[in-house]
């Protein structure tokens, strides 16, 4: 019986699989997520993006499903092309799949998370806080460094 | 077939051709080809003062369709049109830049001009009714559409270049999205040296 237990318990700690950091990297079961960051707001704008990588080193296919914030009413997961000189914005509602050992990454002019009805302008040298909602590797909280309005990249730390 | 039948025939002939013609005609008839970005249209600025086409009248100018719920095009391009007015400094005193919302609904003349100041002073955000907001993005070729999303929200797809205007008011090129710094700064010192 307490072996049974003590194999229930590790096996549940397997599937909550708690997300930790490292060098900026968060882990979260087979998959590393770094280079977060968001982009200062102008004034009035109630809108903001959302960027950053997802590696997956696992044997399976997951799915980043859903976002959410404190500091926004909404957060969606979107992706923008440019068309010829026309901007194009398409919501995901299925998400965007990260298939096994690849890298997929949310950043300017691509994928990104859409924040709708900010409750605050993003200031540049605060952060974000964002909830990801992984299908299997479930959920993980991170902070978004917000930079410049124009930023592309987060400046990597550890190389 | 007598020869009257066949003067009929010939009649009815003569009737139909004259009536492809008319036709013709009337589909053919090209309407008058103003100039590329004139048109006629009365908007508001973001002090609530009227404006029409000759906005642009007097001094070279910068022109962007926009919206402030616009995630990523929009900001980004403001943000490089202040970098481009800083790095310009005196050379740009005559330059001015325009903010067009094609998104009237949201954008309000105050939510704007919020929105707008922080790129620089000469810069003036521009709004109106969707009726003449449509009238001046058809006489710049601007593709705009709404796009809804989850919820009772709603985006815009919309064409994302800055044209660039001489003192006349007349189309002199574009500076396309994330064009770089180097090449936008040079069409805007080639805009100014020219007007």
């Amino acid at each position: 019986m307490i072996r049974f237990l003590r194999a229930a318990l590790a096996a549940s700690i397997l599937l909550v699989a708690p997300a930790y950091a490292h060098n900026g990297t968060v882990h979260l079961g087979e998959l590393n997520i770094s280079a977060p960051f968001t982009r200062a707001t102008l004034p009035n704008a109630p809108v903001g993006g959302g960027f950053l990588s997802i590696e997956n080193t696992g044997a399976e296919a997951d799915r980043l499903v859903s976002a959410s914030s404190p500091a926004a009413k909404v957060v969606q997961i979107h992706e923008m092309a440019m068309e010829g000189d026309v901007m194009k914005m398409r919501e995901l509602t299925d998400g965007i799949e990260i298939p096994a050992g690849e890298t997929v990454t949310l950043a300017p002019g691509g994928f990104h998370l859409m924040f709708m009805s900010l409750n605050q302008a993003f200031v540049e040298g605060q952060t974000v806080p964002v909830t990801l909602v992984f299908e299997k590797a479930g959920p993980v909280e991170l902070d978004l460094p917000v930079l410049g309005a124009a930023a592309d990249a987060a400046h990597s730390t550890h190389k | 077939m007598t020869i009257k039948s066949i003067r009929l025939w010939l009649w009815g002939a003569v009737g139909a051709l004259a009536l492809t013609a008319i036709v013709a005609a009337v589909l053919l008839r090209q309407p008058e080809q103003a100039g590329f970005g004139q048109g006629a249209y009365n908007l508001i600025d973001q002090n609530g003062k009227a404006v029409d086409q000759t906005l642009f009248a007097g001094h070279p100018s910068a022109l962007f369709f926009g919206f402030t719920h616009c995630p990523e095009v929009c900001p980004t391009t403001m943000a490089e049109m202040a970098s481009w007015f800083a790095e310009l400094g005196d050379e740009g005193q005559d330059l001015r830049a325009y903010f067009v919302s094609i998104d009237p609904q949201r954008d309000t003349p105050a939510v704007l001009g919020d929105y707008v100041s922080w790129v620089s002073d000469r810069i003036t955000g521009i709004t109106g009714t969707p009726e003449e907001i449509d009238k001046i993005a058809k006489a710049w070729g601007v593709y705009y559409e709404r796009v809804d999303l989850e919820g009772e929200d709603y985006t815009m797809d919309h064409t994302a270049s800055v044209f660039l205007l001489d003192a006349k008011g007349e189309f002199q090129g574009t500076i396309a999205y994330r064009e770089d710094q180097a090449t936008a700064l040079g069409k805007l010192r080639n805009l100014l040296a020219k007007s």
